[in-house]
């Protein structure tokens, strides 16, 4: 019973009733995901499964066996920090700084969701490829609540990042 | 050494702009920002502890009575449960912003609807969890008032001038309405939580507070402990906004079970728990009354509100605080009331006072300027009054018709008498509005140490939190212009009670408090360094680790040798602050689309100019708008604390049904930060800006609906279906 996290294996915690996000923070000590509600209703503590950004909150860690768990350690360091970490710290994408890892994992799949073709409410035309507006953007991230007040800081970064990919 | 600072003069020096280092007001970025976008900034819940054990707060589901058995037993066979604690030295609430001593004990006597009375230990939070459910309570229920409409109030505070109902029966044009808001909460993102350790003599709380040195003192007379025995420290704070000014009620109960069990415990609230028991604002019942001549000058003012907290607290929502001085009129009637009823706390959250009470009186002045038949903003520049309106004190530097102005053109205002209904994209009405800002200024006694090497580095420490606001950053710049080194170079500490005590951040006052604590000590060391080289301070130009004067340069090192010197900047409000009117200014435009079949509102764009008196980072000053702005957004559309009539519990207390602002609902918005220096305001000439962007913008709004679809509605939030109420059916 093991779970990958950002390449590394660690045993499933014994206790059933441990949330992935309990389990990341205090069994794996990578505590840059976030608990901000523990009810999926703020999205800091987004981390990617199998490339899938999910609610960690929502999540049972024994139902993750086998799975690949990428957190905000996993996109980058202090001393290499990832495109995404560096646009959010050149746009001052956040302020306190505690949804900031859940903003960042969100962003980085929902740049890839666009990418696979995957519409929103934001979509106009469902038959569509996405094409990568602000309206797009935030109607992505409106799972990633920020009470600061950052937002127009965060479009601006996922702007940046995706325009740099594109 | 040290340097002492009672304000009492203006100070029209401006001496950070005789520095030549560059760095103040520059928009670099937070030195703290690449440990927040990694994951590496630990906040209060996410230290370690050989020996952790976890608790849950108990809470129950009564507004007023007394708990008159817990039992223990119902739980203490459960699995990995160490400990109920119900101790006499719990609280029942949060400390009010700056009281310096223990909030309400004991919390067995409960007095609203979720009031935490025990709490919990086992050796897992899952287990702590599931005991803290089954505790078994018994308690004793008492009637208590519910609704602020029928509850008895107290006069809080009134100002009359004159005689207003002369001024509104003799008037051209007068507006007399009723406007109400709802109960907000702070909602900071990250949860209320403390790790308590306790070694037999003293205790150390990693905590998620505000103001240290008044949690301190809090936190040590809840628990009968000195001052000197209780550490606190929150170097990182997800976010505050009031709701953490105080030492709350999982702080106190995690050091109670530290000291008792003697081993380190962690009480983390639930996001449920936070709406439950931490700060609420106040809803506001409001009346303004306005009375102008055929040219649109105010011969009246009238600005009455009913607010509401629990018996026994003093805080009022202070929602007439800019009403005093913004506009002019000589007959004037301001009134608070405050009604006492049973729901949690009422306290500060951001802008308390002027973020539900400048909306209102600018959504009346947008009535007024409809009547007149003028451009709103012409009707505010022509009741801009020269001398506060009550009392005989002129205003410091004021740069609100400024302010007006280059808002208005940046954001493209037309100048004309507003008639909704002038556009219409297929199914929606586009409008636009505009209000005044106001923020009255304050600062507070603060204490920085700034430590200074010879290879040209420094330390900035003090007890200060950066909540998000930029304190890192600012308090790095305004050392480096005043010694001449680069803010990289700058090691700021902050957050620990072990360090200088600073002012704490409220109040929009932490900028201005603590960078003039720091600006006083660097001007202690510029006058030692200048005093080892024989030569007048003022003469002495630093820049980049090198000393110059007329005449020569000598580099830090040959100055000091090995030798580390180090000043502590004392800083206190006096006279200066006393005897002017100090306040940041601002307007508001916004542009809206209301949706003509359904009520509901989009903000489309919006445009926020500022006068903050001297900008001490160009970058967090501007996020610390955008933020305000965001709060406006909720605070006119969604934001409302709904409370049940028949039972008075909080029927929204979590992130589903409290509506903050989403990414979708806040287009990009523009800031405009105006040149200014306020030298009555502090020794950097700079007043606050975490409020400002608050305080005004949802009565913009307000009025740019109206301007859409004729809809003048009365309550906020505006949600879709007062606007349909409001709309007019042709």
């Amino acid at each position: 019973m093991a779970i990958s996290i950002n390449g590394q294996e660690y045993p499933l915690p014994e206790d059933p009733r441990t949330s992935l996000l309990d389990f990341l923070r205090r069994e794996a000590r990578l505590t840059g995901t976030k608990k901000g509600c523990d009810h999926g209703q703020c999205g800091a503590c987004t981390v990617m499964v199998g490339g899938l950004r999910i609610n960690s909150c929502l999540s049972l860690a024994i139902t993750h066996e086998g799975d690949e768990i990428t957190t905000i350690e996993g996109l980058g360091s202090l001393t290499s920090p990832g495109a995404m970490q560096e646009a959010f710290v050149a746009h001052d994408g956040f302020q306190c700084g505690y949804c900031t890892p859940g903003q960042i994992c969100s962003a980085t799949a929902m740049l890839q969701e666009i990418a696979a073709g995957w519409p929103s409410d934001a979509t106009q035309d469902l038959t569509a490829t996405p094409s990568l507006t602000d309206e797009e953007i935030r109607e992505r991230m409106s799972g990633n609540l920020c009470r600061c007040g950052a937002y127009p800081n965060i479009v601006a970064a996922i702007r940046d990042v995706a325009g740099a990919e594109a | 050494m040290s340097v002492h600072l009672k304000q009492d003069q203006p100070d029209n020096r401006n001496v950070l702009d005789t520095m030549v280092q560059g760095v103040i007001g520059a928009a670099l970025p937070r030195p703290e920002g690449l440990m927040k976008v990694t994951g590496t900034a630990s906040y209060a819940a996410e230290y370690d502890a050989e020996g952790l054990l976890e608790g849950v707060l108990v809470t129950v589901p009564i507004v007023c009575g007394e708990i008159t058995m817990i039992d223990e037993a119902s739980v203490l066979g459960m699995p990995g449960v160490v400990a109920v604690l119900s101790d006499e030295r719990m609280t029942g609430r949060p400390a009010q912003g700056m009281a310096g001593e223990a909030p309400f004990q004991p919390a067995r006597e409960v007095r609203y609807w979720g009031q935490p009375v025990a709490l919990v230990v086992a050796t897992t939070f899952e287990q702590a969890r599931d005991a803290a459910k089954h505790l078994k309570l018994q308690w004793r229920v008492e009637d208590a008032p519910l609704d602020p409409k029928t509850a008895e109030t107290e006069e809080n505070e009134s100002t009359r001038v004159g005689d207003l109902a002369h001024a509104m029966a003799d008037a051209a044009h007068t507006v007399d309405v009723v406007i109400t808001t709802e109960g907000h909460a702070s909602a900071a993102m990250e949860p209320h939580a403390a790790l308590a350790q306790w070694d037999g003599k003293a205790l150390t709380v990693h905590a998620s507070l505000q103001m240290l040195k008044f949690n301190r003192a809090e936190l040590a007379d809840s628990l009968n402990l000195d001052e000197s025995q209780v550490r606190l420290l929150s170097p990182y704070v997800g976010g505050g906004f009031g709701s953490k000014l105080g030492v709350s009620q999982e702080v106190v109960a995690a050091s109670l079970a530290a000291i008792q069990l003697g081993r380190p415990v962690r009480v983390v609230m639930s996001r449920q728990q936070v709406f439950q028991t931490i700060m609420r604002r106040s809803e506001t019942h409001q009346r303004i009354r306005l009375a102008a001549d055929a040219e649109g000058k105010l011969t009246g003012f009238g600005h009455e509100a009913q607010v509401s907290n629990l018996p026994g607290e003093d805080f009022a929502e202070p929602v007439l605080q800019s009403s005093q001085f913004l506009y002019a009129g000589d007959n004037r009637l301001l009134k608070l009331d405050l009604a006492r009823i049973h729901r949690m706390t009422a306290g500060s959250v951001r802008a308390p006072g002027e973020a539900v009470g400048v909306q209102t009186v600018e959504q009346a002045m947008d009535m007024l300027a409809e009547k007149i038949g003028i451009d709103p903003v012409e009707l505010r520049l022509r009741n801009i009054p020269e001398k506060h309106p009550a009392k005989d004190k002129p205003f410091s530097s004021r740069k609100l018709a400024e302010c007006l102005r280059k808002g208005a053109k940046a954001f493209g205002w037309e100048p004309r008498p507003r008639t909704p209904r002038h556009t219409r994209e297929g199914e929606w009405w586009i409008g636009t509005g505009m209000a005044s800002a106001a923020r009255v200024h304050s600062v507070v006694e603060a204490k920085a140490r700034v430590i200074l090497r010879p290879d040209a580095t420094a330390v900035v420490e003090t007890d200060m939190t950066d909540i998000g606001t930029g304190s890192y950053a600012i308090l790095g710049q305004v050392a480096g212009e005043m010694l001449g080194l680069r803010p990289d170079d700058i090691d700021v500490r902050l957050g620990d009670t072990d360090l200088p005590p600073g002012s704490g951040s409220g109040g929009s006052f932490g900028a201005a408090s603590c960078g003039s604590a720091v600006f006083l000590a660097c001007d202690g060391l510029r006058k030692e360094l200048a005093k080892r080289l024989d030569i007048a301070s003022e003469d002495l130009t630093l820049k980049d680790g090198v000393a110059r004067w007329d005449g020569g340069e000598k580099a830090l090192n040959e100055i000091l040798g090995s030798e580390v010197i180090d000043c502590v900047g004392h800083f206190e409000p006096g006279a200066s602050t006393e005897d002017v009117t100090v306040s940041s200014y601002g307007a508001f435009f916004a542009e809206v689309a209301v949706n003509r079949w359904t009520g509901e509102t989009r903000v489309r764009r919006m445009t926020g100019a500022f006068g903050i008196g001297r900008v001490l980072n160009a970058r967090t000053a501007r996020s610390q708008c955008l933020g305000g702005m965001t709060w406006c957004i909720g605070n006119a559309l969604t934001e409302s604390l709904h409370f049940d009539p028949v039972d008075g519990h909080l029927a929204n207390c979590d992130l589903a049904e409290y509506h903050v602002p989403v990414h979708r609902d806040v287009p990009d918005l523009e800031v405009l930060l105006i040149e200014e220096r306020d030298a009555a305001a502090s020794p950097i000439q700079a007043k606050g800006v975490g409020e400002l962007g608050l305080c005004g913008g949802a009565g913009a709004i307000a009025n740019a609906i109206y301007d859409a679809c004729g809809a003048r509605v009365l309550s906020y939030p505006m949600t879709p279906d007062k606007v349909m109420a409001a709309m007019p059916k042709v």
